[in-house]
């Protein structure tokens, strides 16, 4: 798989390509598996990642804590937004959706991470079921976003433990930046120009969950995650450009992560999970689940 | 080398893809070095592992992995209860393995009959883990082979005479690395493999009289 952003850039504009495409031909040599069976598994985790939105639009979710859930559906059912219009609303309700699943124990598709998991399936679904864009379409996106996500391991790390949650949402924002970029009709470098614009808003984003547990605040920075990276896909197929290389913002974002303290790593010790009312929750909430274990 | 596959999933039960889904996997790859089921573990997590590991489900996708659970398997809700149901003897602990240790690390060590062995392994993001000690031999397995473990006495021309047997099986070899702790010391064997290597080649590399042990570890990711 590539390393840089700009190596599959260079190439897929060399051939003729789409990031997608070239993406898939590194995937099929590097694990000597046909291209079709590679896009039958990336097909696979979209029917999971529908399912996961479906599910948690619903509403009827409680995580295991009950600090979390149900506000997809307020989300989905407020018509009258007063400042969006219903494609921008409905993405966050769809990121909102599928990281209250998550936070219930249910079954998704990590994409980069469990925690980051909401940002792409709510950017992308919403995008296409808004403009009619088709499955085939979908799993290219996945694809590149996949390229994106791999450069993004290679440079810097997914891990909130490692690099905090601009690892973890803030990639996933890059990732389906650049996806949906490319699924609109945008060229592999507008594609670099949104991952960029993407993960440059998210540089320094710390990992502090309350009580350690992936609920909140990470619901809803997988819904903020997703309105970053619909500015980003609305600036760069503007043809706004962003002067440092996605490559590069990557890099930052891999050292700022190994600078990051470890109260900011996914260790609940700093950020929201130390304010008062983020140690009282987390205390009234991890005695609860110890007795629903019991 | 990255794969495509690992980023676009694994397809898991939530809440964390490092915390849940790289600690079942660990613990899955773990099964292997008893060659099934343990009749007892103890568990030494470090850092993030131990500080948040019970609001992930860590101790429960540890014990699903060892259990024989994969990532997306519902059971690991409950795999704790389930351990306790069929009898086995499991132990947490947090523990500090080394300062420069990688925040999500663990070692765990099982006992199944007259076997004792252990691994510390760690969870690296999106999924993915590597193992990077196994029985106190360093180690670099991530799961995405099949792969074979082995100890051997250190004599000449065993690692041609193992490939030769590899290949009689028809097992291709994708890496292999080796490490001693000493000259003329016992030799430490990982092997990745292409496919999954069937009864056949563990019972001809346990003919050999010079292998002490060796077990397969069983593929976790994509």
């Amino acid at each position: 798989m590539y390393r840089a952003l700009a190596d599959a850039i260079r190439d897929a504009d060399a051939q003729g390509k789409t990031l997608s495409q070239v993406a898939l031909e590194a995937e099929s040599a590097d694990q000597a598996r046909p291209i079709s069976e590679i896009r039958d598994a990336l097909r696979r985790a979209l029917i999971v990642m529908r399912g996961a939105v479906e599910q948690g639009v619903v509403g009827d979710l409680k995580s295991a804590s009950g600090l979390v859930g149900g506000d997809a559906a307020k989300l989905m059912a407020s018509s009258n937004g007063p400042l969006s219009n219903s494609l921008f609303r409905d993405v966050l309700a769809r990121a909102l959706a599928v990281q209250e699943v998550n936070a219930a124990m249910g079954v998704i598709v990590a994409a980069p991470t469990a925690g980051g998991a909401g940002v792409l399936p709510a950017v992308l679904t919403g995008i296409a079921a808004a403009r009619g864009i088709g499955e085939d379409a979908l799993v290219s996106a996945l694809a590149t976003a996949g390229l994106i996500g791999a450069v993004v391991a290679e440079r810097a790390s997914l891990s909130g433990a490692e690099g905090g949650c601009q690892a973890e949402t803030g990639a996933a924002a890059g990732m389906a930046a650049g996806a949906a970029t490319e699924m609109l009709g945008g060229t592999p470098s507008q594609v670099g120009h949104a991952v960029a614009l993407a993960q440059q808003a998210t540089l320094g984003l710390i990992c502090d969950p309350l009580g350690g547990l992936v609920e909140l605040p990470c619901v809803f920075r997988n819904a903020t995650g997703a309105a970053i990276a619909m500015a980003a896909i609305e600036m760069a197929l503007a043809g706004v450009t962003f002067a440092i290389p996605a490559d590069e913002v990557i890099d930052v974002m891999g050292e700022i992560g190994r600078e990051m303290d470890v109260r900011y790593r996914e260790t609940a010790g700093g950020g929201l999970a130390a304010t008062p009312t983020g140690r009282r929750l987390a205390r009234a909430r991890l005695v609860q689940i110890k007795r629903s274990d019991a | 080398m990255v794969s495509l596959l690992d980023i676009i999933g694994p397809v898991m039960v939530g809440p964390s893809s490092s915390h849940t889904a790289g600690a079942c996997r660990i613990g899955l790859l773990a099964r292997g070095l008893v060659g099934g089921t343990f009749d007892r573990a103890h568990i030494e997590l470090h850092g993030s592992f131990a500080r948040t590991g019970e609001g992930h489900g860590t101790d429960k996708a540890i014990i699903g992995g060892l259990l024989g659970f994969r990532p997306d398997d519902d059971r690991l809700r409950t795999a704790l209860d389930i351990a306790e149901h069929e009898g086995l003897t499991f132990s947490f602990e947090n523990t500090t393995i080394s300062d420069n240790a990688h925040p999500n690390t663990v070692r765990i060590t099982l006992d199944r009959g007259h076997r004792h062995h252990s691994l510390i392994g760690e969870s690296i993001g999106a999924g993915r883990i590597r193992i990077t000690e196994i029985d106190g031999y360093s180690v670099e397995v991530n799961g995405s082979h099949h792969t074979i473990v082995l100890v051997a006495e250190d004599v000449k021309g065993s690692v041609a005479r193992i490939a030769t047997l590899l290949a009689d099986d028809g097992v291709n070899i994708a890496t292999l690395r080796l490490s001693r702790q000493q000259r003329g010391g016992d030799a430490f064997m990982v092997i990745e493999v292409d496919e999954a290597p069937g009864e056949q080649v563990r019972d001809d590399l346990r003919a050999l009289p010079w292998v002490r042990w060796t077990h397969r570890l069983d593929k976790v990711s994509a």
